[in-house]
């Protein structure tokens, strides 16, 4: 093994190492730094924030959304949306009156430095679906033909 | 006495059942995987998370035996921007043995927080297999269809120690998901010189929105595509002369209780590569994995 080897061995590991050590760092502060997530709502470009929903009409939107939700999201953000240890909850103000478009940006850019992924990997319409499901867990219900119950 | 000896075999039976505890104490996550086989997308294991995986190939060999090479994957999440990968590789070659092959370990960093025009990914693995191995995991330098006629009982006496370094890019564009990956390894037993390739793919679900009922057969959980890829030749000889490249096409079946199904025939495109490789792969992902680790350690709950 040459001197060039063991220098990539080496920057490799302390690479690794550092990379442990940061999240493990992180592992020990109290979490989920929920002000922190929300304020990456306020962060979002205007451009986006303003983008409308194109599935705001559809029916099917809300019911697709749900069984969404539930696939991807609520193993970390509560059944409910109520939160857990590993996010914080999307039925609180922050998150119910922010627009579809910055509901969307954050759901396909994700907050990777507090954990949440990116979600870019659903297509654009499942993503749009999500946002109407989560924005129909608080106030009045949309109007909808063959209105369905959506939280259980 | 009687305690001592209770107290040994209640240890011993708590490191027996520890697996069978974090098994049952984790959830079943709901995947939605890319079809790929040898490329990679940007994205990575949702922090926490477990991915197992098992994947075959099954190759022809001209002057030689057909094998199949099978390997094992780990894949965990350790944060939004990290995600490591442990594999257990082995063979079986037709008329001849079947071999354990070797292990690697894999790292992916996402470079870029946010989604971007083009998101890179670093990759860097270490791996240590014999020259045995055929799980054809990814194409590199001059291999060609011939290294792998060598009989069981010479080839297992090789050992290859190898670094391989990967950026990954990928884009989604309308539904359909771009990525390319360029590859540089490097054998650290010998004065082997730096060796290069590609791997290519293109990838979309049979349908962009979900439908509202639970289904195993609905649309949106088919990815279909096509990868390509091959070797670059090395740094003394960087190019396609005596390289091989494969195509194939690719489907992932993303079932909803938890469990995704991939099916890929691959065709080689030259006389150096193996004329046909079948490759399927079984997977199941599980949440909150590193949450069961940490209590059974006694970390926070």
């Amino acid at each position: 093994m040459n001197a060039k080897t063991l220098s990539i061995i080496a920057c490799m590991s302390i690479a690794i190492l550092l990379s442990a050590e940061s999240v493990l760092a992180k592992r020990h502060k109290p979490s989920p730094d929920s002000e922190s997530v929300y304020a990456a709502l306020a962060k979002v470009p205007a451009k986006d924030s303003a983008r409308s929903n194109p599935l705001e009409r559809d029916p099917e939107a809300i019911p697709a959304g749900n069984k969404l939700f539930h696939m991807h999201c609520a193993e970390c953000h509560g059944e409910m949306a109520e939160g857990g240890r590993k996010a914080p909850s999307l039925l609180v103000g922050e998150v119910q009156k922010s627009t579809p478009g910055t509901l969307f940006w954050l759901l396909t850019n994700g907050v990777v430095r507090r954990g949440m992924p990116v979600w870019s990997k659903l297509p654009e319409s499942q993503r749009w679906q999500l946002v109407r499901y989560l924005r129909s867990l608080s106030g009045p219900p949309e109007p909808m033909p063959n209105q369905v119950h959506t939280r259980q | 006495m009687m305690n001592n000896h209770n107290m040994r075999l209640s240890r011993k039976y708590r490191f027996l059942f520890a697996p069978l505890v974090i098994i049952l104490s984790v959830i079943a996550a709901h995947a939605q995987e890319s079809p790929y086989i040898v490329t990679y997308d940007h994205y990575l294991e949702e922090p926490g998370n477990l991915e197992v995986e098992y994947f075959s190939t099954f190759g022809t060999q001209r002057a030689g035996n057909d094998f199949h090479a099978f390997w094992s994957e780990f894949e965990y999440g350790a944060t939004a921007w990290w995600t490591t990968e442990f594999y257990l590789d082995g063979q079986s070659t037709f008329n001849e043995s079947t071999l354990f092959t070797g292990f690697r370990w894999e790292n992916r960093f996402r470079l870029l927080q946010r989604e971007h025009f083009i998101n890179p990914v670093l990759y860097i693995e270490y791996e240590q297999t014999s020259g045995a191995d055929k799980i054809l995991k990814e194409v590199e330098g001059h291999d060609v269809e011939s290294d792998y006629a060598t009989p069981n009982s010479i080839s297992r006496r090789e050992h290859d120690h190898e670094m391989e370094f990967k950026l990954l890019l990928s884009r989604n564009f309308h539904g359909w998901n771009f990525a390319e990956n360029t590859l540089a390894a490097k054998n650290l037993t010998g004065g082997n010189p730096w060796e290069f390739g590609y791997a290519v793919g293109a990838s979309r679900p049979l349908a962009l929105k979900a439908s509202a009922q639970q289904c195993n057969f609905c649309s949106e959980n088919f990815i279909t595509g096509v990868e390509m890829y091959g070797g670059l030749g090395d740094r003394n000889t960087f190019r396609l002369r005596d390289t091989s490249h494969y195509l194939a096409p690719v489907l992932a079946w993303n079932l909803p209780n938890d469990w995704t199904i991939r099916l890929s025939p691959g065709f080689g495109l030259n006389d150096n590569s193996h004329q046909f490789l079948l490759r399927w792969g079984l997977s199941r992902e599980f949440s909150s994995f590193g949450e069961a680790i940490s209590r059974l350690l006694g970390g926070r709950q």
